[in-house]
């Protein structure tokens, strides 16, 4: 009865979603935002960016993405102390995942991908103002990498006094060069350095250099939010 | 009905079923981990409406490359053939929001199932009366 009521509620939500965004002009020739006209011109031309989400993100919206990592830090400290226990019982269960050894194919394929999976990451996010990509996207990925490694090898610890110092340098280097560009530029995130020419990769001025610190900001939280859930076993504790 | 209607019907018709779907796994789950689930394909559902809202006729990624210089000539005629970068902007800040929301949804999860050895909302009773 439950279960038919919300669906016939769903049905009536689903069908007044579809006739309103079906209104919405599809696919014209022309773009209808003037916001993503003036983007799309400007980014090539002053900034010398050519993906120009990246341009958007770091550059026009900059101060919208020191609020996204602030966002995104506060998410790995509420996790951490959402699932804050006290260190005897902590160590005692957590220096050993899983009471089942992964298999030897495993272990051997982790230590083999994992420095390949740290490369492309790095690709990923210093190439974000050239490629489809960036910080977040990098960031992902070599957390990807420490998560293989977290599966594969059950004593394998992740050091967070090291993770937290990553992280803090990150954003006090995002932090940092938004001052420089008020002391230099008069505004906040200001791109202060030479623009350099459209698809190098010494180019877009600030933009690669806050991506990378980007970069290392998520991938070091990321890691640390994986070892944090990872590192619970739940099972063994009643409380 | 020509390509473009087709893909209108496709793209919205997928996004408006993802965001259903995820809002029936919230209403109607009784586990605490489903309802997480579900509240992130509504997430999807809503970056996927997005996104389709920013595309234009034949419009290529919104990145001036080589080859789509070499194409267009100047980056004046590249930029009239891509689609729009604010709706691709805006859903890579909402997918970082959507992954941090989920994280900590999770962790709360965790936490209440070690103070009551259950995901099932309808066991755990402290708030209701």
């Amino acid at each position: 009865m439950k279960k038919l009521i919300s669906i016939i509620f769903l049905l009536y939500v689903a069908y007044h979603l579809f006739v309103i965004f079906y209104a919405v002009p599809f696919g014209s020739n022309e773009l209808a935002s003037k916001v993503g006209k003036f983007y799309l011109n400007h980014s090539p031309k002053d900034l010398n960016v050519s993906n120009t989400v990246t341009a958007v993100v770091v550059n026009f919206r900059g101060f919208d993405t020191l609020g996204e990592v602030t966002v995104l830090f506060l998410a790995s400290t509420g996790l951490g102390s959402i699932l804050f226990r006290r260190r005897e019982i902590h160590t005692k269960l957590s220096h050993l995942r899983s009471s089942v050894e992964t298999s030897e194919i495993i272990r051997v394929a982790g230590r083999i991908l994992f420095p390949l999976i740290i490369l492309l990451g790095v690709y990923v996010f210093v190439h974000g103002h050239l490629t489809p990509g960036g910080g977040f996207q990098g960031g992902v990925i070599i957390a990807t990498g420490f998560l293989l490694l977290l599966l594969a090898y059950r004593d394998f610890t992740i050091e967070h006094r090291i993770i937290t110092w990553i992280e803090s340098l990150a954003g006090i280097t995002f932090v940092g060069i938004g001052l420089i560009g008020i002391l230099l530029e008069k505004t906040f995130l200001e791109n202060f350095l030479g623009t350099g020419k459209l698809n190098e990769l010494l180019s877009g001025g600030i933009i690669p250099l806050i991506y990378i610190a980007i970069g290392f900001k998520v991938a070091a939280e990321l890691t640390g939010i994986l070892d944090t859930i990872l590192s619970i076993s739940v099972e063994k504790t009643e409380n | 009905m020509d390509n473009l209607q087709i893909l209108k019907l496709a793209f919205i018709g997928a996004a408006v079923m993802l965001i259903v779907i995820g809002l029936y796994a919230v209403i109607t789950k009784r586990n605490l981990v489903k309802i997480v689930l579900g509240l992130t394909i509504l997430d999807n559902g809503i970056n996927l409406l997005f996104i389709t809202l920013g595309y234009i006729n034949n419009g290529t990624a919104p990145i001036f490359s080589p080859t789509v210089l070499e194409k267009f000539k100047t980056t004046e005629a590249a930029s009239q053939a891509m689609v729009d970068p604010v709706v691709q902007a805006l859903v890579l800040t909402a997918i970082v929001i959507g992954f941090g929301v989920t994280a900590v949804a999770l962790a709360l999860v965790l936490r209440l199932y070690r103070h009551h050895n259950t995901t099932n909302i309808d066991e755990i009773r402290n708030l209701k009366w």
